[in-house]
């Protein structure tokens, strides 16, 4: 087991005809992901790493039975083909595309809550690496060979900082069953609350790692849950104790403007809910390793 | 993106919402000619810089005639305004705003955010206008009345009726506040703002409502389908470090410190910024260079970073995902075989590839020093720096 991702998910690509998104279709397919066909309207007929291009999302789920959709559509366009997705009964959408306005992704928000809970579309990114279950299949731009598989769930913004934690934890000898990226966008499609109730009831999954940062009230909401609800180990990092308030820190939701969003404040907030907090980003694999023990 | 207030009241008096009377002058003498222009007896003068606060030092300055104006202006112009938003730099005074005087009654907080929680955007508005908002909810909590947009219909008259009540406005003038909110919603949706706020929002005696202050923040992300917005980008407002790194498409924030940063990846680049602090240096920046961190984006990060004369030192940290080590490490060498570098430069790399990279920065022959781990190379360069000062003799990485 794992979370959102298996070996067996049918996945489709959203503007698979681009440059960077032919790139990642065909490191997807050699990792082991079943992609079963690509999305980009007009192109219906060519093939991309002889997988079948669709004009719309309705005819690609209608022809493959694809389940699981990665988008790589520029941000102008983005938002609506994330809806489509949501339109087209897909199960699980990852967004890459970094840039996406704010009030797209309200909009798309707001649609996608037209669908009753268990028919709902979930959504991780956009602005993220997107997801992968090692040894399984993955659905993003990760480099595959620096994770291995096992049993410690990842749940992260930031795409780099993820990579670090993975091989610092292959270091060690320690696997991952599920790696997430919930994306650097102010306004996310999944928070890490969503994911850790993912985490929680993956039988596979036996310890959680959380890497957030400044900026956003969602790694609060998340120590309430794990305060609450989750009873496996959680260890946490959160980058930015050196940022300034009222900067945008690169990520466009990276900004500490309210009390309760700076990284020293997410730090005790978490420590008090239970959570191991990694005090500094080199040593992420071993509060991991010391945790697991 | 922030825009002033001048502009920020010229966007939303398009939207219904009612502003004073007012000009814009890049000169004292214009400044006076201005204000007899409007005619009137009083006059309120503006520095027009990017941050609240102005009234306490000096930026706000109510006038009674156009000699008065001439002088009080010849005090702004050119001088750099430091208020609590703007850091010790300050910011630079280039274009003043010559208002009309209103007699005011009261004074409203109004503000509409994207509230990240409920993830919709979010009317604050408290009835003790004129303080920070910081301040309001420190003080006086309670005051504060909030209300969400469904961003399927929109803001409801209804809920504005309410906000208007809830402040105490009076009955009679509550058609005018529906108006003013409403506008203000439609500026934000429709300009894709992130922010707008109001403060304060008068009532004057002669029972007008009307924004007396102004401050619109935009989505970069959105720019591109608002050009006119995008005009208003006033590059004097902005650190020169970071004018010319938005200029190159590279995402930079000017620190205090003198430790150079080249990342790839935000969280990862915060990451190495946290790092350096746990080993007892400063960062000078946040740089982060992009995923692909390709020679030619090496280069141009390089060059920034010493564009800043306080780097005394520079870490170079990339996590090759997608591309590899070997490819990120010539980047490096050609960069710093282009551009002159006489700061000790730390290069840590890491993942696919790394043995390949570590060797062809070894055989660079460049005086470069390496690290493995980020911890490492946090201490490495802290290290580096340190003994660079001791010495004050500069490692050279030259041709």
């Amino acid at each position: 087991m794992s979370i959102y991702l298996d070996r067996d998910t049918k996945v489709l690509v959203q503007g698979i005809t681009g440059k960077m998104a032919r790139f990642h279709t065909k490191d997807m397919i050699a990792y082991g992901t079943n992609v079963v066909g690509g999305v980009v309207p007009g192109k219906a007929g060519e093939t991309v790493e002889g997988v079948p291009v669709f004009n719309t999302m309705k005819e690609a789920v209608a022809a493959t039975g694809a389940e699981a959709t990665l988008v790589f559509v520029p941000p102008p366009f983005a938002a609506d083909s994330i809806m489509e997705a949501a339109d087209a009964a897909i199960r699980y959408c990852v967004c890459i595309t970094d840039g996406i306005p704010a009030q797209d992704m309200i909009r798309v928000k707001r649609y996608m809550y037209r669908y009753p809970k268990e028919r709902r579309m979930v959504l991780t990114g956009p602005n993220c690496a997107g997801t992968i279950s090692p040894g399984k299949a993955m659905l993003g731009i990760m480099p595959g060979h620096i994770y291995l598989q096992g049993h410690a769930g990842i749940v992260g913004r930031s795409g780099t900082l993820g990579y670090e934690a993975a091989a610092q934890l292959k270091e060690r000898g320690i696997g991952i069953s599920t790696s997430v990226g919930i994306g650097g966008d102010p306004i996310n499609g999944s928070s890490f609350r969503d994911i850790l109730e993912q985490f929680e009831s993956d039988p596979d999954t036996h310890v959680i790692c959380m890497i957030g940062e400044i900026g956003g009230p969602q790694e609060a909401e998340a120590a309430e849950y794990i305060r609450d609800h989750v009873t496996k180990p959680v260890v946490a990092y959160v980058a930015g104790l050196t940022a300034p308030k009222g900067r945008t820190m690169g990520h466009a939701g990276a900004i500490i403007s309210a009390f309760g969003e700076s990284a020293s404040e997410k730090v005790e907030i978490l420590t008090a809910a239970g959570v191991t907090v990694a005090a500094n980003p080199a040593v992420i694999g071993e509060t991991i390793a010391s945790v697991m023990q | 993106m922030d825009i002033h207030e001048y502009q920020a009241k010229e966007l939303l008096s398009n939207f219904g919402v009612v502003v004073p009377q007012g000009a814009l002058a890049y000169s004292p003498e214009q400044a006076a000619y201005r204000a007899r222009e409007m005619g009137g007896e009083r006059w309120v003068v503006k520095a027009q810089i990017h941050a609240g606060g102005r009234g306490k030092v000096g930026g706000v300055k109510v006038c009674s005639s156009d000699v008065e104006i001439q002088e009080a202006t010849e005090n702004m112009f050119g001088r750099k305004l430091v208020t609590h938003q703007t850091g010790p730099e300050g910011k630079g005074i280039y274009r003043v705003y010559v208002e009309a005087a209103v007699p005011i009654d009261r004074e409203i907080y109004l503000g509409f955010v994207l509230d990240r929680t409920s993830q919709r955007v979010m009317i604050v508005a408290s009835a003790e206008g004129g303080m920070e908002i910081e301040d309001i909810s420190a003080n006086r909590p309670d005051s504060i009345v909030r209300a969400t947009v469904e961003p399927a219909v929109g803001l409801q008259e209804f809920q504005c009726r309410e906000i208007a009540f809830k402040l105490g406005v009076e009955a009679g003038m509550v058609q005018q506040m529906v108006r003013t909110l409403q506008g203000c919603f439609r500026a934000f949706t429709e300009l894709d703002a992130t922010m707008v706020e109001i403060n304060p929002l008068v009532i004057t005696k002669d029972n007008r409502i009307m924004a007396l202050d102004a401050k619109m923040t935009f989505d970069d992300n959105a720019l591109f389908r608002h050009p006119q917005i995008s005009e208003l980008r006033d590059k004097s407002q902005e650190d020169p470090r970071e004018s010319r790194a938005a200029d190159r498409g590279l995402s930079y924030v000017g620190l205090d410190g003198n430790i150079g940063c080249i990342v790839n990846g935000a969280g990862l680049a915060m990451a190495t910024m946290d790092t350096i602090m746990l080993a007892g240096g400063a960062p000078a920046n946040f740089l982060d260079i992009g995923g692909g961190a390709t020679p030619e984006r090496v280069a141009k990060a390089f060059r920034l970073v010493l564009s800043d004369s306080k780097v005394e030192a520079i870490l170079v940290n990339i996590f090759a995902g997608i591309n590899r080590c070997d490819w990120v490490a010539e980047g490096v060498v050609q960069a710093l075989r282009e551009v002159e570098v006489n700061v000790p430069v730390i290069v840590r790399l890491a993942g696919t590839n790394v043995e390949e990279g570590q060797k062809i920065l070894a055989q660079s022959g460049l005086p470069l020093i390496r690290a493995t781990t980020l911890m490492e190379a946090a201490e490495r360069v802290v290290g580096a720096w340190k003994s660079d000062l001791e010495q004050s003799t500069k490692v050279r990485a030259v041709k």
